[in-house]
Formats: structure tokens, C-alpha cells, sequence
């Protein structure tokens, strides 16, 4: 079957963000993945995170491997070049389009197979370089598009819809970013907007690698009872530890969200806040051997810990800060800057003698 | 036959021994002197403390191919010293520590051992440890210099700039020649009845390794974006560019108009070569054939997502592992036809520094101008060895063909556009992200029609495939010419690469022999029409190349439809670069038989 396209529905009462533009300016092709997938709620997650920061459409660059989620990236932002690569390696092509030009925003939307299997060392590594990059990765446990597999996030003593329990030690996304330096963990579920949308614009404008690891259910092959990665479970095991709100810079932080007790604030790279609100006591976002400890101890006791759980912002920078790259994006200098042209060629032979 | 500015000498000594900067100094002396000179380095896989070997061939008239013969050899490692003797030529000499008795068994008749007691030279004149290891190179050098009549003026020249900034080393460099060259002189008859007279053949040239040379050209090509993965015998090309970026492209406040990043393997450092040529710059890694096998996946899909990328395989030998220190063709099938389902690979084979250089650009421009992965395909030989070639000139003229992106403004003046268009010749077009417009479209490795949307349709899907066949038959139009030498014998050889020296010297040899041959010397894939004319103006066609199943001569057959048995295959591949006595060899063999045929 082939793509299909949402038609062009404009509704006059739709609301326009600063560029005029309304959420379905955001939208993308129709969904081909089953109904009720996590992964959709996503995608709307995604679409109203990018509308409400106002991001240009076409500034954006949409990056994804093999699997349900990485067929995301094409229900969203039909004005962005999206690009769906090969299985486990989006980080890789992610770094080299950041390594040509810094000023995209870049957006890779990945699963728990594409990711923490086949894409591993990849996801490390774009990790440690700390790609100006946010990582969506949509975590339900299981291979769908080939029909059941365990994933390496599945939990100890999971079932399969067949009944067979996964034997193997999971693999938890945000417990592996924070060892690696990661700048930016977070945990949400799909069912869960009012603290996914926060915490994606959060990850957006971050000044380095964001991750964020969303349970998002797989309807098909993984929300049954016996399932650690059902909507159920989830809905019963998840505890939000601490909410993060995000205030972009030209917003005035209003009293009522100062009021909340236990407030701390980290200011991102471009002068935007993430404001954090402590459900847990003495959980602190800027911690990381605090936060590691905090959220191994969740998982322990089987509580799916989320929020935005982790977050240095403007140490050590991003892949371009650590190389001393230019600001002006690699694409935009032209030839007459990057060729030493012939009288230097000729002084440079000279050497060779 | 040895003479006056024509002979061969090789070295042999213990790697990590500080010997390969005397054997550099060695050749450049001699290249200083105007004088042709080649050198190969025949080196181990390992840091310390094995076998290497440092050939050098003198060749007034300029022939570069690997010596077929040792006029000299300098062995300077106890564990070769028997292997080192058995390879000088009836006739020829042999140089060896003579701090150490030579054992009598290793003794051979019809050569003269000359006996230079570097070792105990060292231990008398120099304190430190360092010293006596390091400066016996510099000793074997001195008594060359003295065997071989160098210029001493140039040697101590090489001396006072290398050390320019390290006082004491320098004296006792100097020191160390000195005892050398005054033993030579002092014990044997100097000069050896073939050494060396100045010339003047080396002033419009310059010694230098592909690798570095490539690097260079990619600089002038204005690439921006290396990613790769250390890998003999290719690593020295990114250090290169990543030199001469640091000397050309940062600005006065330490800023970088480059990046490079060392990937974590070569599945990553292909997939930031593509995403980094997807947005726009001109990226590149440089690897070896168990690189070009991790990187198949995304070089297929960018094929058929048709994404330009360039990758440089500096072969080594395989299979597996193989033996990374030496040389091969043997990655001409991997390159061209890399990544399951139908793909095809625009590759581009330089014979010489000098080409890796002036092909640096070529290949970015077919790359863009195809929207396809592009090979570079040279060879250990070629990438880290010193050859002498003519200098590098530049034509600051030079445009990048960018091929046909579109800006946001072409795409709304265009009716109705597609990505995978055929827009002539079986080129589409492309937006880069970022650009705005109507322009935006979806890269996949999945099915999709000529719009950039996925599809499972039949005729869709083979829409694109098509077009990107004629595409690929475009290439072939653009890729470099074969360069053709000779016309009017009925003997042709074809070769590719780096054998070029020796298939040159080679010809030039039977031809002394009454042997008239043409040659054809393949430069890129897919071949041109004038390749498929070589072969059918020749009633005998050499297929020359290194590797055990005659790569090349496969592709010619598949993608000629000229029948493969009816081209002979002379095959070298044990690893060593091609030697002109190889070629004569292969070639008078057949002749004859052929002869014997016709009789």
C-alpha cells in the first residue's frame, strides 16, 4: 500500500501561533500504524510542541531508523525534510546533517529496537559527541512490524501475548543516557500530554543531546495483561517525580507557577526556563548521581519513573562547541573560503622535497 | 642491468626502531640529488619489534614500479639476515652489522658482504640508550652515503632541517653520518660499481603519498565534513586532511571551517558522510575493505535514496583481515557493486599521488552532480607510499559542480516537482533541508515513486529503478577516460590503478623484445564507450591486476558482454607491489603458447 494523504481541511477558527501558523500547518501524512498506537499520541505531542515554540516548519529536520516509530517522522511537519534511514543508524546520519549545518533543529524520532538493539553503540556515541539533537525514543517493548518479539526494554518476567516470559535484564534508555553524560533525560507516556508536550519543547531548544523515553504502548502485540508495556500498567506503575514546565524566554514566568513549592529553575542555552516541580522530596533535576540513583531505585520497586529527570544545561556544549566549529553553518561557506587556491598550492609544494 | 643513476637498493630492520625517517631521508636525498627515485615501504602490522623492509629504486628515466632485482641490501635485523641474503642478486652486495661476527653458515658465494660495525659504533660515541638504537639507522645512512657517492651537502641539509629545532640531536646526527660514511670510505672501495650522479629530473617535482595527496584535493574540492573510522591503510588520509584543514581553514580566533569526526565504526562514519551530504556539504571517509564491508548497508540505501557521497578504500589485502600492511586490487567487485539488490557504483581509480589529487574533485563533482555514493579506489601502494610526481597545480577557475539542487524559489517557479524526476540524463533534482518552500521531501531506503512518496507499487517502484539505470549510463560519459598509449598491435593489455609503472615499464621491455603491445589503463566505472573499443580492436586483450579472481576482467565481461575467457588474466596478489618482470613474464609466457597455437 502506499502513503496516503490527509486532505487540506483549514477550519477559520483554528488558532495561529507568532508565524500564523495553525497546528494542522504542523501535521503530516495519515498515520498507517494501528489504532490506538502510542506512537500517535506522539506525533500529536510533537505537533503541538513545534507550533506552540513557533518553529518554521521548514527548519526543522525530521531523522528516524526502521521500526513503527521511525515511521512517525512522516506524520508530522509534511514541510520539513524528513529522513527515514536505515535500522539503528539514525543517530549517525543525525550527527553528520548537525555536523553540516548546526542550524536545523533536528528531531530523530526512534524506538526501543531501532535504539537499544541494532542501534546501541550508535545511540552511545551520539550521546557522548552530544549532537545538538532531541531523541524521541517511543519505547513499548516489542518488535511490532514483525510481529511480537521481545525488544531489549523488555522487562523481567514481561509476557508475550503468547504467554513466554522475557528472561533477559532490560535495557532502560534514560538509566544508560545519564552514565554516558547525557544533558537531558526524561521519561513520559504517550497517554500523558500535559507532561510530555513540556518536556519535548524542553528537549527541543536543549543545547545538546535530549533524551526522552516515552512508553508508548504497542496495541497490536504488547497491551496485554502480563505486559510491563501496556497502557494499564503503565497508567498503574508510572510516578512522575518531578513535573517540569517549560517558559520559553519571551514569556513572562507568571506568579502562579512560581507559587508551587519546591520550584527550581534551569535557564536553557537561548534564555528560555525549565522549571521543575519536585513531587518527590529531595529529588533534585541537576543531580545526575542523585537522579541515577533515584530513578534505579523506581524501577526496583516496578514504579516507571518519569518527567524530566535529568538536566546540565550549558556545560561542557554540544558537538560544535567542543570542536570550536564556526557558528556559520558548514553548508553555507562558500567554495572561495575553503579552497587555498593556487599560490598556496604552489608554496605548499615547496614542502614536499 | 645496474649502472649510474639505475639501481635498486633495500633495507631491512626492526620496526618502531626509529629506521623509517633514515629511509625517508635516504630517498629524499636522492630526489634532492635531481635524481628519479621510489620507495617502498614493506612494513608489518604491529608497533615494535617486527620484520620491515624499505626498497628503494633509483631510475634515471623515471621508471617508479616496484625493482624486479637487488643491486644492495643494508640487513640490519639478525631475525632477516638469511632471507636478507638470499634476495641480493647474483653479483650484488650486502651490508650488514658487523658488530657481531657473520655466521658462517649464512656465507654466499658470488655476492660481497660488506661488514659495518654500526652497533658497536653506537655503544662507543653515544651514551644514551635512545641513542644507540636511533642512531644506528643514521650510521647505515653514512655508510650509503659513502657506498653510494650521495651528495653530502644535500644529506647534511636533510639533517639541519629535520632537526632544526633540536640542538643536541642534531650534533649527534651529524656525528653518527659521519662515523658511517668515513668507515665506508676507509674500508671499502667507494663508490659501488652503480651509485649516484647528480641530475636534473626532480625539479618540477615532488615526493608525496596518495593519502595525503587525496586530502589535499578534497581541501581544494571544498569538502568540510570527514567521518571515518582508523583503519590501515587509510588512516593517514584523515590525518591529512585534518592537517591541512587545521592550516587553511581556521580562522584567526581558532575557529574551524571543518569538522571531523573519528566515528565510533564505519557503519556511523558512512551514515554522517551521507546525513552530512543530505544537508548540504561536501563529506567523505577514507577506509580499507573491511570498512567498505560494514559501510554495504548505507551505501545502498544511499543509492537509491540518492544521497552524493564519496568513500575512499584504500585496499589492502583481504580476504577478512588479511594482511593490512600490504597491497591488493582485490575490493574492484565490493566497491562497484557494494550493498544487496540491484546497485551499481560510480568508482574512480587513480594510478599515482598525483591523480588522488586532481581526482578529489572529480569525485565530489560526480557524486553531486549523480547524487550517488562515489569510490576512490587507490591501494595501499599508491596511499602510503612516496612517489615522485610532477607538482600539483591548481585552476583557481575551479566551480563545484554542485549538481542540480533546487532553492525554494526554483521549486515554486517549477509547474510540478518531484524529487525523483528525471530532469535529463536520468538526474533528478534535490532541495536541501532547510531550504523552505514546497521543496520538502522524504529521504528512504524504502520503496518510493518519483515524487519522494512511499509506495509499494509496481510500476512506481521500477519507475525510479529505471531511471536511476539511465542515470548510471550517463555516468559513463562522465567518469575519467581510459588513457589509451600505442595503437596498431593486436596485443592490448588493460590495466587499473597503481600497476601503472610497472605495466608501463613492462610494455616498454617487450618491446625491446619485439613484443609491440597497446595499453589501455582504466580510470573510472561504469567503463566508457572507448574501453569496450579497446577490447574489440585487440585480438589479444591482458587484463593486468591484483587480485587472485580477476576482478576486473569479470567487470569488463559483465558489463561489456565480451566473453571472459576471451581476455588473458595476469594476476599478481600476494600482496607486494607490481614489479615490470611480473608483466614481461606473464606476457611472453602467453605469446608464446599463443605462438605454439598458431604454429
Amino acid at each position: 500500500m502506499t502513503s496516503i494523504v490527509k486532505p487540506p481541511v483549514k477550519h477559520p477558527s483554528l488558532q495561529t501561533n507568532a508565524l500564523g501558523l495553525t497546528k494542522r500547518d504542523y501535521e503530516g501524512a495519515m498515520s498507517t500504524l494501528c489504532a490506538g498506537c502510542g506512537h500517535d499520541s506522539v506525533t500529536s505531542a510533537l505537533i503541538s510542541a513545534f507550533w506552540e515554540l513557533d518553529v518554521p516548519p521548514h527548519r526543522a529536520a525530521k531523522m528516524s531508523g526502521i521500526g513503527c516509530s521511525s515511521k512517525t517522522t512522516a506524520y508530522f511537519m509534511k514541510q520539513s525534510h524528513g529522513f527515514n534511514s536505515v535500522h539503528g543508524r539514525m543517530p549517525s546520519v543525525t550527527s553528520g546533517a548537525n555536523a553540516a549545518n548546526r542550524d536545523l533543529i533536528y528531531i530523530g524520532v526512534s524506538g526501543d529496537g531501532d535504539s537499544l538493539s541494532i542501534g546501541l553503540g550508535q545511540l552511545c556515541h551520539a550521546i557522548r559527541r552530544n549532537v545538538n539533537m532531541l531523541y524521541v525514543l517511543e519505547n513499548n517493548g516489542v518488535y511490532g512490524l514483525t510481529k511480537g518479539q521481545f525488544s531489549a526494554s523488555a522487562d523481567v518476567g514481561s509476557t508475550s501475548k503468547r504467554g513466554e516470559a522475557n528472561m533477559n535484564q532490560p535495557i532502560d534508555p534514560c538509566l544508560l543516557s545519564m552514565t554516558l553524560g547525557a544533558t537531558f533525560v526524561a521519561r513520559s507516556f504517550s497517554g500523558d500530554k500535559a507532561q510530555l508536550i513540556p518536556i519535548l519543547k524542553a528537549g527541543l531548544m536543549h543545547n545538546g543531546f535530549a533524551m526522552i523515553d516515552i512508553i508508548s504502548p504497542c496495541v497490536s502485540f504488547n497491551d496485554h495483561d502480563g505486559s510491563t508495556k501496556s497502557y494499564k500498567f503503565t497508567r498503574e506503575h508510572e510516578v512522575e517525580i518531578v513535573h517540569a514546565d517549560f517558559v520559553p524566554l519571551r514569556k513572562e514566568i507568571s506568579a502562579e507557577s512560581n507559587a508551587a513549592g519546591g520550584v527550581t529553575s534551569v535557564t536553557m542555552h537561548d534564555g528560555s526556563t525549565v522549571r521543575f516541580r519536585r513531587t518527590a522530596e529531595d529529588y533534585d533535576p541537576t543531580n545526575r548521581i542523585g537522579a541515577y540513583s533515584h530513578v534505579k531505585a523506581c524501577g526496583e520497586r516496578g514504579e516507571i519513573a518519569t518527567g524530566l529527570l535529568y538536566l546540565e544545561e550549558g556545560s561542557g556544549g554540544e558537538m560544535h562547541t567542543l570542536n570550536k566549529t564556526v557558528k556559520r553553518p558548514l553548508v553555507e561557506i562558500p567554495q572561495a573560503e575553503l579552497c587555498p587556491g593556487s599560490k598556496a598550492l604552489d608554496e605548499l609544494m615547496a614542502e614536499f622535497r | 642491468m645496474s649502472g649510474l643513476n639505475d639501481f635498486a637498493f633495500k633495507i631491512g630492520t626492526v620496526n618502531g626502531t626509529g629506521s623509517a625517517s633514515a629511509n625517508t631521508m635516504l630517498m629524499q636525498s636522492i630526489f634532492r640529488m635531481g635524481i628519479p627515485v621510489t620507495g617502498k615501504n614493506i612494513f608489518p602490522s604491529n608497533i615494535q619489534g617486527l620484520p620491515t623492509w624499505y626498497e628503494i629504486r633509483v631510475s634515471a628515466d623515471g621508471w617508479n614500479a616496484r625493482p624486479g632485482e637487488l643491486d644492495l641490501v643494508v640487513a640490519m635485523n639478525p631475525e632477516t639476515l638469511k632471507q636478507d641474503i638470499a634476495t641480493v642478486r647474483e653479483g650484488g652486495y650486502l651490508m650488514y652489522d658487523s658488530s657481531y661476527p657473520l655466521p658462517a653458515e649464512l656465507h654466499r658465494d658470488g655476492i660481497t658482504f660488506l661488514g659495518v660495525p654500526c652497533g658497536e659504533m653506537c655503544v662507543q660515541s653515544f651514551v644514551r640508550d635512545r641513542d644507540r638504537v636511533l642512531l644506528r639507522n643514521i650510521i647505515y645512512t653514512g655508510a650509503l652515503a659513502a657506498l653510494l657517492d650521495f651528495d653530502m651537502t644535500v644529506v647534511d641539509e636533510l639533517l639541519n632541517e629535520k632537526f632544526a629545532k633540536k640542538k643536541a640531536v642534531l650534533e649527534s646526527n651529524h656525528k653518527a653520518v659521519r662515523l658511517g660514511y668515513d668507515f665506508a670510505k676507509k674500508h671499502f672501495a667507494c663508490p659501488l660499481p652503480f651509485s649516484l650522479k647528480q641530475l636534473d629530473k626532480t625539479s618540477k617535482h615532488i615526493l608525496i603519498d596518495g593519502n595525503t595527496a587525496f586530502a589535499l584535493g578534497a581541501v581544494y574540492a571544498g569538502a568540510t565534513v570527514g567521518a571515518w573510522y582508523p583503519i590501515t591503510p587509510s588512516t593517514s588520509l584523515m590525518d591529512a586532511f585534518k592537517g591541512f584543514c587545521e592550516q587553511y581553514r581556521t580562522t584567526p580566533e581558532g575557529e574551524k571551517k571543518f569538522i571531523i569526526i573519528q566515528a565510533e565504526d564505519e557503519l556511523a562514519a558512512a551514515g554522517m558522510v551521507i546525513g552530512a551530504n543530505w544537508a548540504g556539504a561536501r563529506a567523505f571517509t577514507s577506509t580499507a575493505g573491511p570498512g567498505i564491508s560494514l559501510m554495504q548497508e548505507f551505501i545502498g540505501l544511499a543509492y537509491y535514496a540518492e544521497v552524493p557521497s564519496v568513500f575512499v578504500d584504500v585496499q589492502r589485502v583481504g580476504p577478512s583481515t588479511g594482511m593490512p600492511t600490504r597491497t591488493q586490487q582485490s575490493d574492484l567487485f565490493s566497491c562497484a557493486y557494494a550493498s544487496h539488490g540491484d546497485t551499481k557504483h560510480i568508482c574512480i581509480y587513480p594510478s599515482d599521488p598525483k591523480e588522488c589529487f586532481e581526482m578529489a574533485p572529480t569525485a565530489f563533482d560526480l557524486a553531486e552532480r549523480f547524487q550517488t555514493p562515489v569510490f576512490v579506489v587507490t591501494d595501499l601502494d599508491i596511499g602510503m607510499n612516496d612517489w615522485m610526481v610532477p607538482r600539483f597545480t591548481w585552476d583557481d577557475s575551479y566551480v563545484p559542480d554542485r549538481g542540480k539542487v533546487l532553492t525554494a524559489e526554483e521549486v515554486a517557479k517549477a509547474e510540478k516537482w518531484g524529487r525523483y524526476q528525471d530532469t535529463g540524463g536520468g538526474i533528478p533534482s534535490r532541495t536541501l533541508p532547510g531550504s523552505g518552500g514546497k521543496g520538502a521531501f522524504f529521504t528512504r531506503g524504502s520503496g518510493h515513486n518519483l515524487n519522494a512518496v512511499y509506495t509499494e507499487d509496481s510500476p512506481e517502484y521500477q519507475a525510479v529503478l529505471d531511471r536511476i539505470a539511465r542515470k548510471f549510463r550517463t555516468a559513463a560519459t562522465k567518469v575519467p577516460k581510459a588513457v589509451i598509449d600505442g595503437g596498431g598491435s593486436d596485443i592490448g593489455i588493460i590495466a587499473v590503478g597503481g600497476t601503472n609503472g610497472a605495466v608501463t615499464e613492462g610494455i616498454a621491455l617487450l618491446r625491446t623484445q619485439g613484443i609491440a603491445c597497446d595499453h589501455m589503463r582504466i580510470r573510472g566505472f561504469p567503463f566508457g564507450a572507448e574501453v569496450e573499443d579497446f577490447i574489440k580492436k585487440h585480438e589479444h586483450v591482458f587484463v593486468v591486476e591484483q587480485n587472485r579472481d580477476a576482478q576486473l576482467r569479470s567487470m569488463l565481461a559483465i558489463e561489456l558482454g565480451v566473453p571472459r575467457d576471451d581476455m588473458i588474466a595476469v594476476l599478481d596478489y600476494a600482496g607486494l607491489p607490481l614489479t615490470a618482470k611480473f608483466v614481461v613474464d606473464s606476457v611472453v609466457h602467453h605469446v608464446g603458447l599463443l605462438a605454439g597455437v598458431k604454429a
